[in-house]
């Protein structure tokens, strides 16, 4: 009798008691995603934020950003380049992320068709240089294009940094644009030339096209890739600043507010651009 | 061997149909793969070099095949080596706790705002690694945003810090490396057939249960990848060392940036980044091995 009473109590307690208890766990996890999601953007929200801050313009001595809110100013966006330096330093950046993504993206993509389309001897190679370069410490990377450099007594500067960046985002664009030239339909390519276009016409025809959405993300990412290299530049520069380490070698002095303006700026860019990237890429569905 | 097929396996892809087929591979990979060889392969062999050589920043160095640097830059940086194979090992664990459960989330209960939500993650590494990682010292400052003002409202006190301990140096490295962390997992995890996971529990497994025993094993690529992918520039990294630790955080990359840049004792430097290498390489292609170098950069 006694059994019974706990035994139909534990079962009428638990039945309403499930419902909530699942509902709380469904509502656990977005709630942890977007909390997430929070916590990943706050130092970007911080940058923006303070990259508004009425700091002490302080005659004499450069601007730094300070911890505190002490109002609001758009006088760092029309100052944007007073500090010739770092004007330099990020036009250098510019330079060379677009120089060598746009070499990088080309080369790449080419190896990427390669391994998509083609068995040959040597692609267990391919595959590996392409893994070891993409999963090499970028310190080790840095280090070994500065001995190679040291090694060869060439001086370090914008040619250096050139080649460098290329070679460590050509891996990275061959492996997007393999992914996108591995999904597509070979037999296309074969009715363009039983229609009597030739290998070249076939391929800026047809292959080009199709794989174009791929290239273009290729691109991309070499260009994201390259801007945002720290370690490599690093090690690979010379006297020439990039953007990231002209920022970092100011961490021990002070960042001026400039710094804060332009990372807001690159990072409206990036937003655009990726926009951009996702309308491309559904425009011609896979 | 070729010689012995049947004839008509010969003729399975024709040769003599488009002239040049088989060359065309090997020009379509010449461009960039002498690129990657005089910049990647060839620098690899000039730093295994300068790890051997002897002699001062003043006087120059020489090739001695000296591999007794190997074994003096050990013992000399034991401590930095050690901790920065312990940062790792601590980063790319929180780091795979702390995302599984957004990728899984994502993944199974995104619906039609997956690639929202995906992009909503991803955005914040739109600005640069370095200002990232610079912000993150602006806020964790000792009178910065957060600490300043929990400690003007003296709920923590005075002499508190967090800007210059390990734990800022693991909190920025995890921070800085999560994309590499979730984007594997999610992909793995989005490939799952959901269906597998309904027959599981028609099969009457509870929801633990068919997780566990369906979801989890079958992510299991994904996580593989997510750690190869996280733990490698975790134990290299030397920027979050720098900027947001302080006296005893300094990881091995602090020291190979130091010794070469700075102190220009290349062969120290090199036979460091050598070591750093070869450490993560063995990890990597026990890796590969397991699951084909194809699974991992795809």
């Amino acid at each position: 009798m006694n059994a019974v009473a706990t035994e139909t109590g534990v079962t009428a307690a638990r039945a309403p008691a499930r419902g909530p208890r699942r509902r709380w766990t469904r509502f656990l996890l977005p709630a942890y995603t977007f909390a997430f999601i929070l916590y990943l953007s706050f130092p970007i929200f911080v940058i923006i934020l303070f990259s508004f801050n009425d700091t002490d313009t302080g005659f004499g001595t450069a601007p730094r950003v300070k911890t505190t809110w002490s109002g609001f100013t758009t006088i760092w966006y029309q100052r944007l380049f007073d500090i010739p330096d770092l004007t330099t330093a990020l036009e250098h950046s510019l330079l060379i992320a677009f120089a060598s993504s746009l070499v990088a993206a080309a080369l790449g993509a080419l190896i990427g068709l390669a391994l998509a389309r083609y068995r040959y001897r040597g692609k267990g190679a391919t595959n590996l240089v392409i893994f070891l370069g993409i999963s090499s410490p970028e310190i080790v990377l840095g280090a070994a294009l500065a001995s190679f450099f040291v090694s060869l007594g060439l001086p370090r500067g914008l040619g250096t940094l050139f080649v460098s960046h290329v070679m460590f985002s050509i891996p990275f664009a061959a492996v997007v644009v393999r992914a996108r030239a591995a999904g597509l339909d070979r037999s296309l390519e074969d009715a363009a030339m039983d229609l009597g276009a030739g290998p070249i016409v076939t391929f800026l025809k047809v292959t080009l096209p199709l794989i174009f959405p791929g290239i273009l993300a290729a691109w991309l990412l070499a260009f994201a890739l390259s801007m945002d290299d720290f370690v490599i530049s690093q090690f690979v520069q010379g006297p020439s600043t990039m953007f990231p380490t002209w920022v970092f070698g100011a961490t021990k002095v002070g960042i001026p507010p400039h710094v804060f303006v332009f990372a807001t700026l690159i990072f409206l860019g990036g937003l655009v651009l990726a926009v951009v990237q996702i309308l491309v890429s559904r425009r011609r569905p896979t | 061997m070729e010689r012995h097929l049947p004839p008509d396996l010969h003729d399975l892809r024709p040769r003599g149909r488009r002239p040049g087929r088989a060359a065309a591979p090997y020009a379509l990979l010449a461009p960039g793969g002498l690129w990657l060889i005089l910049l990647f392969i060839v620098p690899m062999v000039a730093m295994a070099s300068l790890a051997l050589q002897e002699g001062s920043a003043l006087e120059g160095y020489h090739l001695t095949w000296r591999f007794a640097n190997f074994a003096d830059v050990t013992s000399k940086n034991w401590e930095f080596l050690l901790r920065s194979l312990r940062n790792g090992a601590i980063v790319t664990v929180v780091a795979l706790v702390l995302a599984y459960p957004i990728a899984y989330w994502i993944a199974f209960y995104g619906g039609r705002f997956k690639s929202v939500f995906l992009f909503a993650l991803l955005l914040p590494f739109f600005v640069s690694f370095v200002i990232r990682t610079v912000s993150w010292s602006f806020i964790l400052s000792d009178d910065g945003i957060v600490f300043g003002t929990l400690k003007s409202i003296g709920l923590l006190p005075e002499d508190y810090r967090v800007l210059g301990t390990t734990f800022a140096v693991l909190a920025g490295i995890t921070y800085n490396l999560l994309p590499f962390t979730i984007l594997p997992l999610y992909v793995s995890l989005e490939r799952i057939d959901r269906s597998l996971v309904e027959a599981a529990k028609d099969l009457y497994a509870s929801r633990a249960a068919a997780f566990r025993k369906i979801v989890i094993p079958l992510s299991l690529p994904g996580v593989f990848a997510a750690i190869l992918l996280t733990s490698i520039p975790a134990t290299g990294d030397y920027i979050n060392a720098s900027v947001l630790g302080g006296p005893g955080t300094a990881m091995i990359g602090n020291i190979i940036n130091v010794e070469f840049l700075r102190a220009r004792d290349y062969p120290e430097a090199a036979a460091l980044a050598f070591i750093l290498m070869a450490v993560m390489l063995i990890g990597a292609i026990v890796y590969a091995r397991v699951l084909g170098t194809e699974e991992i950069t795809t």
